[in-house]
């Protein structure tokens, strides 16, 4: 694949530099001349100097080819403009933004964006998966279906051990898919499997019912 | 009529001292505070504090009532964003942005984005004074 990385921040150079190792054809636009030369002096001639929201720049390393744009830059308005300019200037089939604000998402995807990774979020799930306190974790999200894979750990104080989950009133568009045992043995549930506690219950649902999900897994 | 302005710099503060004096609703949106001491004394507009690439700044400078937006900070970026968050987000009826860069501003036009850049129009302008 054709690669186009805009911005050689840290983000930028480790991207690159992986890339390089899974055999990518890989380009790295980046402005300041300094970070441009010493990121050629050690990977070889991988990084060109110039603007990356810029037709002319972008011409210039031949986005027209490119399977992939990657924008990385530390401004999310930036990022947005160079995967503007290479979905609708260039054709790219694929621009990848990283985005400081979560709540660009929904504007960068509407505006032809088709991948937006947030590090914020990311930090945020880490959190969510790691600290047990977290009762619903979430796995993850199939945005154009808008379900989600959602994680309900069962503490043995709850009220649903030992219950049929065929007692369960499952809010709607909820499945439960997937329990992980207590010694790790995956099991399917059917309509009889009993809730124990330890269970990860790994479920289907929605955003709107997925607290509802939670409650009547956990018990109110 | 009711107009946000985000970009109090020469143009933006300008622009937001005319509209005033013509009787417009008139809010200004600007990182820097300082930028402020641009509008006139008798400015009977609002001059907010804030990034208008951020929603909750452009709501607090009431975004979602009014019916015009124009941005004209120094980066063309900036302005590109906060106008298509106008545009697409908060369905402003009319939308304008300033964008430097002429092919970046031809590209945003064929987008669908009300684009003036001012290096065009000044080009333009000379080469008629120097023609004639």
């Amino acid at each position: 694949m054709y690669i186009i990385v805009v911005g050689g921040g840290r983000v930028g150079y480790y991207l690159i530099k992986a890339l390089l190792d899974e055999g990518h054809e890989v380009l790295l636009v980046e402005r300041e001349a300094t970070i441009c030369g010493a990121i050629n002096d050690e990977l070889g001639s991988v990084c060109l100097r110039g603007d990356g929201c810029e037709a002319a720049t972008l011409a210039e390393v031949g986005t027209d080819r490119a399977d992939m744009l990657i924008a990385v830059t530390g401004d999310d308005e930036d990022n947005l403009v160079a995967c503007q300019v290479a979905k609708h200037k260039f054709n790219v089939p694929r621009t990848v933004a990283r985005i400081r604000n979560p709540k660009n998402e929904t504007l960068f995807k509407k505006l032809g964006v088709d991948i937006t990774i947030s590090s914020t979020d990311i930090i945020l799930e880490s959190i969510e998966t790691e600290v047990p306190t977290h009762p619903l974790t979430h796995l993850l999200t199939i945005r154009d279906k808008g379900l989600e894979i959602v994680e309900v750990k069962i503490p043995p104080e709850s009220t649903t051990v030992g219950k049929l989950v065929k007692e369960l009133s499952l809010p709607p568009g909820s499945v439960l898919s997937l329990i992980i045992r207590k010694e790790r043995k995956p099991v399917v549930p059917t309509v009889n499997t009993v809730l124990r506690a330890g269970d990860q219950v790994i479920a289907v649902t929605t955003p709107e019912s997925e607290e509802a999900l939670r409650a009547t897994l956990r018990g109110a | 009529m009711k107009v946000v302005i985000m970009g109090c710099g020469r143009v933006g503060a300008q622009l937001a001292n005319l509209l005033d004096a013509d009787g417009h609703s008139v809010a200004v949106l600007d990182t820097n505070s300082y930028s402020f001491r641009r509008l006139l004394p008798d400015f009977n507009g609002t001059a907010l504090v804030g990034n208008g690439i951020d929603e909750e700044a452009l709501k607090r400078a009431g975004i979602e009532e009014t019916d015009a937006f124009v941005a004209v900070t120094q980066g063309d970026n900036r302005n590109v964003m906060a106008a298509q968050i106008a545009k697409h987000i908060f369905n402003v009826p009319r939308v304008i942005c300033r964008i430097y860069d002429p092919l970046r501003q031809e590209l945003y036009s064929t987008l669908g984005l009300e684009a003036i850049s001012p290096t065009t129009v000044f080009a333009e302008i000379l080469r008629e004074k120097l023609e004639s």
